[in-house]
């Protein structure tokens, strides 16, 4: 090959910020902690002597109540670009109340299970919701304090759309996004293991 | 090739950087005398990856140094169980018990708490953190041309994690029930019942707690070292002109970044086991007669976690240890590495089985035997591309115009003991085989020459080779080689006849044989064994004596490329500063190897390619 045109190739820095790409780095570091979770479900499971029971409704309803969070979030990121940042400020309010409803009603949640006579030190069956569903919302309580992060931005500093500011939302937007994920991965998982 | 006739280069790369380096206006901003200003920022709580570096590497000799300590001990009961131990009544209290006669001996409970401190603590924080962390922070950002780490303060936190990580072991051995006493794979029930042993109960509990801040250090600094390598790299260093060792830490840290929260999941599940009344891995058991209550469980269930990381883990002590050696080799010899891309491909290769070969840890504890043979079949394959690497760096060896020096001395040494650990290895992934072997002396043998010297032999290439670059001192090269001659066979004569002990069914672990009438005949060997331990114990004391005595007055460095290597950090002033490099970043030009090209003595990766250049990579 030409020298030359190596030489240009090889000019072409990487488009997607640092920080972002560290960020994703983590994502792919809790997923694997999930995964394994997962998979020492489906081993065990297969081992017979396993508890079957229905998920409380609740947690459907607040699957719903996080999906909606996500898309205040992503909107109030999508206003603050656009510069209107009444409705960037509230739908991050928004955003937040969303979430601790969701962490409220993730409790009221395992204390249904529990009256339904799934306790956590019973049959694995149910330990193994708790541990998932239980270090999914010690995930959505870091996720909380960024969010409070967030807000604390949006309402304490001058409102201004800068580069700095907008890679800041981003994160928070990409680690948010990302808990949404990780719980639609275990709901589902869980409902088609049963 | 006659050396003589070899062109050494007549420009200074640091004014070639000057013309035509890259200028990012670092050092406008003055944000790196910011946070360096105290003795603490600059030393203590620093963001400077080739300070963090120098954390790393002081925090892992510490700890090897104990750790070693730890393995005298345990071998001097096992050597010489006749022989008094109470000297060391003042050091261990009442872990040594004194008889009548005045005969001291180890407390067996204390025995096996140290076999599992020298494991955990050798496995972890010297040969992870002591090994990639160190030189993943030293070269990343100076081979790739940064200024530093993506991330410079998540980089400082991976360090007071491991920091923390340590002082929490540390403090499990002083309890008064001893630190965790059950192997270091910490295998149910040892690890979760606390009835189960005197180490089983605060001892473990510090253990778990331990280990879980130590994943969360590798974590931080795995991702930091994938996005350094990814998004850092300065103007014209492709993938594939990247030195060997960053390739190889590289991979390492997305081995880390998927395996150790595997990890980190079955420690969770070891402590809801623990302190919640949870039954993932218990099942069946009887405690002083007695069933106990908590059924369900599956301790192979554990295995299976563990190992998921434990064996990508063994590859994440070696990998960084092939690409330090592939880089001193290639430096030492004059030459090239012999084929760059299948050495990239094999530690890909390598990196891609490890995740598929973990059951062969588990043949003797009852898997499916169909299942056992695919993981046979994978496990031989790796073989593979471990044999790629040994015959090039053998390749890279052989015409070279080789400086035996002490860095190229064990970077020979670790393809010595690589070699030899990896054909045992083939042995006992015959899972046939295995059923002799496994929980023997043999396994011993095996992993502590593969992955236990040879993992250190690359260390010590490295810290030797680099020394200069840290410390701006050469290190003393007569106390050099000794450490190496002396290491090199004495680890030998270390670990050789453990594989006879092995094959005969010694098992590993044990307190003493005296009951096995079969093994008596071994009782000279064990002598041996512990007796050249000792001696290679003192010889790594040397080497530590030579490592600080070095820092402060070791023979100046007066170039800034002592070497004559290729790679960016000797284009830096011999103390970088802040930033490494004064002004603008290099540009990158050339792959790292052109050792001996067109008739120069070595190109550094900064010189253009010229019109009338054979082909450039
Ligand atoms: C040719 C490549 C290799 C093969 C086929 C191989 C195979 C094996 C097998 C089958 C075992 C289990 C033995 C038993 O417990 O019965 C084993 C143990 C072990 N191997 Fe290897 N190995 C290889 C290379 C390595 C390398 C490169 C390392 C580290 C750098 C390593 C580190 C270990 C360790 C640490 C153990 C023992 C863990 C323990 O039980 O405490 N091996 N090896
Ligand atoms: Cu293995």
């Amino acid at each position: 090959m030409n020298v030359a045109i190596r030489e240009q190739q090889t000019q072409t820095r990487n488009k997607i910020h640092p920080l972002l790409f560290a960020t994703l780095l983590g994502c792919v570091s809790i997923t694997m902690m999930f995964m394994a979770w997962t998979s020492a479900y489906i081993v065990r499971q297969s081992a017979g002597n396993w508890l079957e029971f229905r998920l409380p409704t609740i947690f459907f309803i607040n699957t719903a109540v996080l999906l909606l969070s996500s898309v205040t979030l992503h909107s109030s990121y999508f206003f603050f670009k656009r510069k209107k940042e009444q409705l960037y400020k509230g739908l991050l309010v928004l955003s937040l109340l969303l979430a601790l409803s969701f962490l409220a009603m993730q409790y009221i949640g395992w204390q249904q299970l529990f009256d339904m006579g799934v306790a956590l030190d019973g049959n694995p069956a149910g330990s193994f919701v708790y541990v998932l569903s239980g270090f999914h919302a010690l995930h959505i309580f870091a996720g909380v304090a960024v969010l409070i992060v967030a807000l604390i931005h949006a309402f304490a500093l001058k409102f201004n759309v800068s580069p700095k500011r907008k890679l800041r939302f981003k994160l928070t937007l990409v680690i948010w996004h990302f808990l949404d994920f990780l719980w639609l991965y275990i709901l589902t998982f869980i409902i088609l293991q049963s | 090739m006659a050396a003589t006739n070899l062109v050494k280069p007549d420009y200074d790369p640091a004014l070639l950087i000057e013309e035509q380096g890259y200028e990012d206006h670092f050092h406008d901003h003055h944000h790196g005398d910011k946070y360096q200003s105290s003795f603490i920022t600059h030393y203590i709580f620093s963001q400077d990856h080739k300070i963090i570096a120098k954390q790393f590497l002081i925090t892992g000799i510490f700890w090897a140094i104990i750790g070693a300590a730890m393995s005298i001990i345990f071998r001097l009961q096992l050597g010489f169980p006749e022989e008094s131990l109470a000297w060391l009544k003042p050091l261990l209290g009442k872990w040594i018990t004194v008889n009548e006669a005045g005969i001291g001996t180890l407390d067996p409970q204390f025995y096996y708490a140290l076999v599992t401190m020298h494991g955990t603590i050798l496995v972890f924080f010297v040969l992870t953190a002591g090994l990639s962390g160190t030189f993943s922070n030293l070269l990343i950002p100076l081979q790739v041309g940064a200024r530093d780490m993506a991330s410079p303060l998540l980089n400082m936190l991976s360090y007071w994690f491991f920091f923390l990580a340590g002082v929490v072991m540390f403090a499990s051995l002083f309890l008064s029930t001893g630190p965790f006493s059950g192997g270091w794979t910490a295998y149910p029930p040892l690890s979760i019942l606390p009835q189960a042993s005197t180490g089983s109960g605060a001892g473990m509990t510090l253990w778990t707690v331990s280990l879980v801040l130590f994943v969360v250090s590798v974590l931080l600094g795995g991702i930091n070292y994938i996005t350094t390598v990814l998004n850092l790299r300065t103007k014209g260093m492709t993938m594939w002109r990247l030195p060997l060792t960053i390739w190889a830490f590289f991979v390492t840290a997305i081995i880390g970044l998927l395996s150790f929260p595997v990890l980190a999941s079955a420690f969770f599940l070891v402590i809801f086991d623990r302190e919640l009344g949870t039954s993932f891995f218990l099942s069946d058991i009887y405690v002083g007669g007695e069933a106990l209550d908590r059924v369900g469980g599956s301790p192979i269930l554990y295995q299976h976690l563990f190992w998921f990381l434990g064996h990508p883990e063994v590859y994440i002590i070696i990998l960084p240890a092939m690409g330090l050696v592939s880089e001193v080799l290639s430096v030492h010899a004059r030459k090239p590495i012999f084929g760059y891309k299948a050495m990239v491909y094999s530690i890909l290769a390598i990196a891609f089985l490890s995740f598929i070969v973990w059951a062969h840890h588990m043949f003797m504890a009852g898997v499916n035997p169909f299942i056992t043979n695919i993981f046979v079949v994978f496990t031989l394959i790796i073989a593979v591309p471990s044999a790629v690497k040994v015959f090039n760096w053998i390749t890279t060896l052989y015409g070279g115009n080789i400086r035996f020096n002490s860095a190229s001395l064990f970077a020979i040494g670790f393809v010595s003991m690589f070699i030899s650990g990896g054909l045992t290895g083939i042995f006992l992934g015959n899972s046939a085989i295995d059923i002799q072997m496994h929980d023997t002396y043999f396994v011993v043998a095996h992993f502590h020459i593969v992955m236990g010297i040879a993992a250190f032999f690359g260390m010590f290439a490295g810290i030797y080779n680099w020394f200069p670059k840290m410390y701006s001192r050469f290190m003393n090269e007569t106390l050099g080689k000794i450490h190496f001659w002396g290491t090199f066979i004495g680890a030998y004569l270390i670990f050789w006849p453990m594989h006879y002990l092995g094959m005969a069914g010694v098992p590993r672990r044990y307190y003493s044989f005296e009951g096995f009438d079969a093994f008596s005949h071994f009782d000279d060997m064990n002598k041996f064994i512990t007796v050249s331990a000792i001696i290679v114990f003192g010889l790594q004391i040397l080497f530590v004596v030579n490592f600080f005595y070095s820092i402060w007055k070791g023979k100046k460095v007066t170039s800034k490329n002592p070497w004559g290597a290729t790679t960016l950090e000797w284009t830096t002033p011999i103390t970088p500063g802040h930033g490494n490099w004064p002004g603008k970043i290099p540009v990158v030009h050339r792959w790292a190897y052109d050792y001996g090209k067109d008739g120069n003595e070595y190109i550094p990766q900064v010189l253009p390619v010229s019109e009338d250049e054979s082909e450039a990579h």
